[in-house]
């Protein structure tokens, strides 16, 4: 029996240029390249020497509190550079391609034979479990605190994001077995979307499946963690995005990391956007090799999606965690006169100050990166509270990250969020605040104080 | 061409430049011309179009179809009271003329010193007071002379935003403040029957009134114990003396129209500002208080007379000054019409208590958060506890 959730407060936004259900070959790149700064929360050690020869598999830095969690190189070949920043700070390990992508061969994991101990040990030596990430404080799990329960989300709802039930075409048998190896080490919760109900990626009857249905952010494994079982103080909880589960189930059933997964090319940036198989740490250059529109205007390279996703730059690589990669004008280059009292029917806002209420929501806007606006202190109420479909006063807790006033954090809810789960409301601010940063280093600090 | 000229006036402007002083005044009127260029540096990349500018510059045009509707009420007591026959139009212009000065005045003093301020703390030029600044002009009479408004202008801007941080940190409603000032200042130049009725002609429109013409509000004349001159279609209309922008009902219900429209008011606060009154009202006149005359206005009258409307509409859904939470403003706008009746009928000294009940409400809008938020909290640590 699966529980349904309908989830009404949120905003679902269409941007141009989603991603088409069409998969395109990327030829191997040379030079592939993993970056600590995607692995919230960890310090890492780097365990390489430039030249040496790495398969793919073989970690490229652990991490310096546990040793335990590795990450492991995408492909076979000799790492390139260690690219260090200001005071020395890791910035990414580059690994040259030799070409034949050998792989470390581990043995293949009998699920039903194995306990959760075992899968554990499996995940953490194959660089697996850097993709596991717990809350409170939305880093990479420890893997000294089992939790209570792993959430996993199959969908997402923001703006260009990569559909999963499209990414996941061919792999069904990998992600269900992913989510029984979870499920040997915890309860694991699967959150839906409507339209998955009927698909392949069902039936596993070792999780427990849960369907939202609403606007963005019902796609969020925060809000799902929020209905189905909320955290409390003391409590760990992990969480997977789905790629992630694809990949640990190649792993279980053969025994070999492959760091692939089929992220979208979206956004109005790109010409003909659809899909890649390609693995983390792929240069955004080979990406988007020929793919981008002719225009003369400054344009954005997002990797992930334009709400959560972090700006990055043409020489950059593709995220661990990005599930696309999206263009989009910048707008610096923009002059508009008098733009708060204008019409500007192209663009989109939730207030019906502007017209967008009236063009229907099927529409796509085009929007660029501006903020519109100057940044205010908090002056509209209840702005937050129309997009945030959890049990928690967004609004306040914010106060309380901005005054620093860590009890009332905890009182109010700190432990279930995460800076994504802002996302939407940080879109829709009129009082321009960088939100997803408030609650990041709002979480961080309490990481430490807490330490 | 507009951004050539900025950028041309640009360096004078800027850390050396001889003009520096007044950076944050170039900033301000750039900002209001041209849309910034800065885009978002981290976090979401998009943002929506709505920002405080576009949300003050709605909540001004809101305000207009009242403001227009008192300059043309100023006219039309002027020519009955000095017996001439004017147009409409020329009774508008009169009101205009009455009404433009204060508003000059009023945004001259308080944009002075936001200038200031911003200059000093060098941040941007916060557009609140472009609200703030039109209302104290619609919430005196119109015999307030204009030095008292400059003075109580100046006095709320400083005393009471300013010193909480500017336009989002203060606690009590500006605007109120500021006739608050004036009411206890200078008691005889804010109520009493003399006030009501713009005399003196103005660049020759408008008649001379003779001194000895008084006209009170029907408020005025109710908490003196007189049964009032003015009908329910005249209140709902707006024909009759009262602060220049509160008048009428119809004008400010299109303001509200608008406000809700736009999300910009909530709706939580305003419907439960008149209910709240009503209710209330309701009570005083079954309760039988047979010599007290304001008991005894219906509650459909009492909600359309005097500044009720317009402080439901336009000042009780200030959203930095009252309750924040959304079961919050339920009670916050209820407390508020059930006060304003209260003193209205039980305080003869102060013929409307709309000014006091939101100033009053201002200052526990925090508490009934904290009650919400608390059950929130209760509930989480309950939970919690369940769990072990």
């Amino acid at each position: 029996m699966k529980a349904l959730y309908k989830i009404k407060k949120g905003l679902d936004l269409h941007l141009e240029g989603e991603a088409a259900h069409k998969v395109r070959t990327i030829k191997p790149s040379a030079v592939y390249a993993l970056s600590p700064d995607d692995f919230n929360g960890i310090v890492p050690r780097v365990v390489v020497k430039e030249g040496q020869h790495v398969d793919a598999g073989d970690p490229l830095f652990v991490d310096k509190a546990t040793e335990k969690i590795h990450f492991v190189s995408p492909v076979s070949g000799t790492v390139a550079a260690i690219v260090r920043g200001d005071r020395r700070k890791l910035l990414h390990v580059s690994v040259q391609s030799d070409g034949k992508q050998t792989c470390r061969q581990d043995s293949p994991i009998a699920i039903d034979k194995a306990s959760g101990s075992d899968i554990l040990a499996s995940l953490l030596k194959a660089g697996l479990f850097a993709f596991v990430r717990q809350r409170p404080y939305d880093v990479i799990a420890s893997p000294e605190v089992m939790p209570k329960a792993i959430f996993v989300s199959a969908f997402s709802k923001m703006p260009l994001a990569a559909d999963f039930s499209f990414a996941v075409e061919g792999h069904e048998d990998d992600f269900k077995t992913g989510l029984r190896a979870l499920a040997k080490m915890a309860p694991v919760h699967l959150g839906i979307s409507p339209e998955q109900i009927n698909t392949p990626l069902l039936p596993v009857k070792e999780v427990q499946v849960s369907v939202f249905a609403g606007p963005n952010p019902a796609g969020n494994v925060g809000v799902h963690i929020n209905h189905v079982d909320p955290i409390n103080k003391g409590e760990v909880v992990w969480t997977l995005d789905p790629g992630a589960v694809v990949m640990i189930g190649r792993y279980v059933a053969t025994g070999r990391v492959i760091m692939e997964r089929r992220i979208a090319v979206a956004g109005s940036g790109v010409t003909e956007p659809d899909y890649a198989d390609v693995l983390v740490g792929t240069p955004i250059a080979d990406l988007l090799d020929g793919r981008l529109a002719e225009t003369d205007r400054h344009m954005r390279i997002i990797n992930g999606n334009p709400l959560v996703g972090y700006k990055s730059e043409k020489d950059g690589f593709l995220g661990a965690f990005s599930r696309e990669v999206c263009v989009i004008p910048e707008g610096d280059d923009v002059d508009e006169v008098l733009g708060w009292i204008m019409p500007r029917t192209n663009d989109f806002s939730t207030n019906h100050s502007y017209f967008s209420w009236l063009q229907g929501r099927s529409r796509r806007y085009n929007l660029d990166c501006r903020i519109k606006g100057g940044e205010r202190h908090m002056i509209m109420s209840g702005e937050y509270e129309r997009v945030f479909p959890m049990d928690i006063f967004p609004e306040h807790l914010v106060k309380a990250i901005i005054t620093g006033d860590i009890d009332k954090q905890e009182e109010l809810g700190i432990y279930e969020v995460a800076p994504e789960d802002f996302a939407v409301a940080e879109f829709v601010d009129s009082s321009k605040l960088e939100l997803q940063r408030i609650v990041r280093e709002g979480l961080d600090l309490l990481r430490k104080e807490n330490a | 061409m507009i951004k050539k000229f900025f950028d041309k006036i640009r360096p004078s402007f800027e850390e050396n430049g001889k003009l520096h002083a007044f950076h944050s005044v170039f900033e301000g009127m750039e900002t209001f011309l041209l849309v910034p260029h800065t885009t978002s540096r981290c976090g979401a990349s998009i943002h929506d179009a709505i920002d405080s500018k576009r949300i003050m510059s709605f909540v001004v045009i809101a305000l207009l179809p009242a403001l227009f509707f008192g300059m043309y009420n100023i006219g039309y007591w002027n020519a009955q009271y000095s017996h001439i026959d004017a147009s409409a139009l020329s009774m508008f212009f009169y009101g205009l003329a009455v009404t433009l000065p204060k508003i000059i005045v009023s945004y001259a003093v308080g944009l002075g010193i936001e200038f200031i301020v911003a200059q000093w703390k060098k941040e941007e030029i916060q557009e609140g007071y472009l609200v703030t600044g039109l209302l104290i002009p619609m919430i005196v009479p119109v015999g307030c002379p204009l030095w008292m408004l400059a003075l109580a202008v100046a006095f709320s801007v400083i005393f009471a935003k300013e010193v909480y941080g500017g336009t989002g940190m203060n606690i009590f409603n500006p605007a109120l403040v500021a006739r608050a000032f004036l009411f206890f200042a200078y008691p005889t130049s804010m109520s009493g029957d003399a006030v009501w009725v713009a005399k003196d002609p103005i660049l020759g429109l408008g008649g001379q009134v003779p001194d000895a013409v008084t006209k009170a509000t029907p408020l005025g004349e109710a908490a003196a114990g007189h049964p009032m001159s003015f009908q329910f279609g005249d209140m709902v209309s707006g024909l009759m003396p009262g602060s220049i922008g509160e008048t009428s009902v119809i004008a400010i219900a299109i303001g509200a129209a608008i406000l809700l429209w736009t999300k910009i008011a909530s709706w939580r606060t305003m419907a439960s500002v008149f209910v709240g009154g009503a209710v209330v009202a309701f009570l005083f006149n079954v309760a039988g208080f047979e010599s007290n005359q304001v008991a005894n206005i219906p509650w459909y009258e009492h909600l359309a007379l005097g500044g009720f409307c317009f402080g439901a509409v336009f000042m009780a859904t200030d959203p930095v000054t009252s309750a924040r939470t959304q079961s919050g403003k339920y009670v916050y706008g209820f407390l508020i019409g059930a006060l304003a009746i209260i003193i209205r009928v039980l305080n003869p000294g102060y013929p409307e208590g709309m000014m006091l009940a939101i100033l009053f409400m201002n200052m526990f809008a925090p508490l009934i958060d904290y009650c919400v938020v608390q059950r929130n909290i209760n509930k989480r640590l309950r939970r919690a506890k369940t769990q072990k």
